[in-house]
């Protein structure tokens, strides 16, 4: 009965033939549905054969390790984007640091205690609308409040990402965290743990690969990221491993200053950090499917 | 989760009080924690707000003659309305073009393929949304602006001396890092967030009304219009606006491609300015008072424009979302 419900869905049952242009009109539409896909296939190809195109030229182990990032005028063979891949991982790792444990306790906050108060409710919708804050207006917020007053440096770049990650950690593990079924929760309070005790060691666990997954999408995210770091680090020619003090620089920062230049040798390296930057996402993006791929093998 | 209020498991019995000191003190301690982690997004949003305020006072009490002017030359002229029409504009093109784009994906990933082929082509939306900014900025000012260049040129002549034709595409100044092209480039950006927004909208249209659509005799095309529109389109009108929210806040692919030049004109293929972008690429010059104070003056305008944008386009979400619930 349900499998005959279904079929009827996908293929309406022709009891009477739609009419010439009824049934054109159908077909176009469905036509046009396709051409949407084509159309958004086009920007994303062409940009991907040209960043493997481009930017594996430019990758070597020199152009990935070595610390010393030239000025824009010289060619490709001197220098590399050393110091920019390790300002990007330690940066991004940093602003991880902070806003992972915050967004996910600012989503226990909303799931597990909040309810239907109305400071819950007033959180979880402002923590939607923060998603829509652009990226720009982070970088001078924490420049006015950290800057200003303490200078540039790698932290306040993580500062400035992690305010952007945040609100997305905070609504991807929001969303996991209700798929936790009551009576997990409820048979530990049966056993007479507490309310932290019970989500520290079997909610959040249970929602655990879901959380982490989000969480990477947040810092593939992160790590794409400019204009918060703008303003907020400055740029550096010299690997700077300390991140609480001078100025550092990111892949990306690299990518945009270099775009933005006429010198052969700075769009090849613009081309050569734009591709290790996408490889990083894409790691971290497919690392995430895989986690939600293995959790949904396990729930069913 | 439930609407249903029960009494929770946690709270000893007869205490009305969750934060009740029969409970020890760790306990306690995990639920401040948490509740100050779900603060911290109230008291970032008013710290913005407050911070940018009080820096942007400059340029706030050079009066309303300053600030509605077109022309900012980082100078004596630091005007919002030049660089504030730069980004509607553009993010006005980038919603006409990329809207069309995104409801037909939706559709087609929630009518037309079955859902586990579904899947794949998700992916393939998603991949749109992981290319970072700068690389859409830098594919834009290398590959395409070059490219677009030849064809605005082409269109320009073939549109001359046709009235409202004219005055959009036409004009002696046309140049590959344009308005357009900025819109082109905002059009791609928001199309993951759109279509994967009104995807979940349209997921919700109950079977029964699809179902009771064919079998009234609807095509598909019909059956889209009269039981899906219907049910999802206060939600899509919600996916749309959040999309525009994101596009007048995109800020490096649009510094890179939109031209560096503050104009409001009618030319779509004139280089202007946008305000996000503007910060991006002159605060790092602006050590005046004033230019820096105009600059995070702009900055707080943005953020309270997308603010709000997003306020409208979450109650549109939320209100058709409790629709759907049936409420």
């Amino acid at each position: 009965m349900m499998a005959a419900a279904s079929d009827s869905l996908a293929q309406p049952v022709d009891l009477r033939e739609p009419t010439g242009w009824r049934r054109s009109k159908n077909q176009i539409m469905t036509i046009l549905m396709w051409l949407a896909f084509v159309i958004v296939l086009i920007p994303l190809g062409f940009v991907l054969v040209t960043l493997v195109a481009k930017g594996a030229a430019a990758i070597s182990w020199q152009f990935l390790t070595n610390s010393t990032i030239p000025p824009n005028v010289l060619p490709l063979g001197t220098g590399g984007m050393g110091a920019a891949v390790v300002g990007t991982l330690e940066v991004t790792g940093f602003a991880s640091l902070i806003a992972i444990p915050l967004g996910v306790l600012g989503a226990v906050y909303l799931n597990e205690y909040g309810g239907n108060r109305i400071l819950a409710q007033l959180i979880s919708f402002m923590s939607n609308v923060m998603t829509g804050v652009p990226s720009i207006v982070m970088g001078l917020f924490i420049y006015i409040i950290w800057v200003t007053h303490f200078g540039y440096s790698g932290l306040a770049g993580s500062f400035a990402l992690a305010c952007l990650m945040l609100p997305i950690v905070i609504r991807s593990s929001y969303e996991m965290l209700r798929l936790v079924p009551d009576s997990l929760r409820q048979g530990s309070y049966a056993l007479g743990a507490s309310k932290a005790r019970v989500t520290l060691t079997i909610v959040l666990p249970a929602a655990l690969s879901g959380i982490v997954s989000g969480a990477l999408l947040a810092v593939a995210r992160a790590a794409g990221e400019t204009a918060p770091v703008l303003f907020t680090m400055l740029t550096v020619e010299q690997t700077n491993s300390n991140l609480f003090s001078g100025p550092n620089t990111t892949l990306p920062f690299q990518i945009f200053m270099n775009a933005q230049s006429a010198y052969v040798g700075a769009n090849a390296r613009a081309w050569g950090a734009a591709l290790t930057l996408v490889a990083i996402t894409f790691i971290l993006m497919i690392a995430a499917r895989i986690i939600t791929s293995l959790f949904t093998r396990n729930t069913r | 989760m439930s609407t249903v209020t029960k009494a929770d498991p946690a709270i000893p019995a007869g205490s009305a009080n969750a934060l009740n000191a029969r409970r020890p003190l760790g306990d306690r301690g995990f639920q401040i924690l948490a509740l100050a982690a779900g603060l911290l997004v109230l008291v970032i949003l008013v710290l913005i707000t407050y911070t940018t305020a009080q820096q942007s006072v400059t340029w706030f009490s050079g009066g309303f003659k300053d600030i509605f002017q077109v022309a900012f030359d980082g100078n004596t002229h630091f005007g919002a309305m030049g660089v504030l029409f730069g980004t509607v504009i553009s993010s006005v093109i980038g919603v006409i073009i990329g809207v069309p784009v995104s409801i037909g994906i939706a559709l087609l990933l929630t009518q037309v393929v079955s859902v586990r082929w579904a899947r794949p082509f998700v992916y393939v939306i998603d991949l749109l949304a992981v290319v970072p900014s700068v690389v859409w900025g830098l594919w834009g000012i290398i590959v395409l602006v070059p490219w677009l260049q030849k064809i605005y040129l082409d269109i320009a002549s073939g549109v001359k001396g046709i009235p409202v034709l004219d005055a959009l595409f036409g004009g002696s100044n046309v140049g590959g890092a344009s308005f357009f092209t900025a819109g082109l480039i905002l059009a791609i950006m928001i199309t993951p967030i759109i279509t994967s927004l009104s995807r979940e909208v349209i997921a919700t249209v109950p079977d029964i009304d699809k179902e009771g659509a064919y079998a009234l005799g609807a095509t598909r095309w019909e059956m889209i219009r009269g039981a899906v529109w219907p049910h999802s389109q206060g939600g899509v009108v919600g996916a749309i606006l959040i999309g525009f929210g994101r596009a007048m806040g995109e800020t490096i692919a649009v510094a890179l491609v939109i031209g560096d030049s503050v104009e409001v004109s009618s030319h779509l293929f004139y280089s202007g300015h946008s305000i996000a972008a503007i910060i991006a690429l002159q605060f790092g010059e602006a050590t005046g008072g004033e230019f820096r104070s105009a600059l995070i003056g702009l900055g707080l305008f943005l953020f309270v424009l997308t603010i709000l944008v997003n306020l409208v386009a979450r109650w549109f979400v939320e209100r058709s979302a409790r629709r759907a619930r049936g409420a």
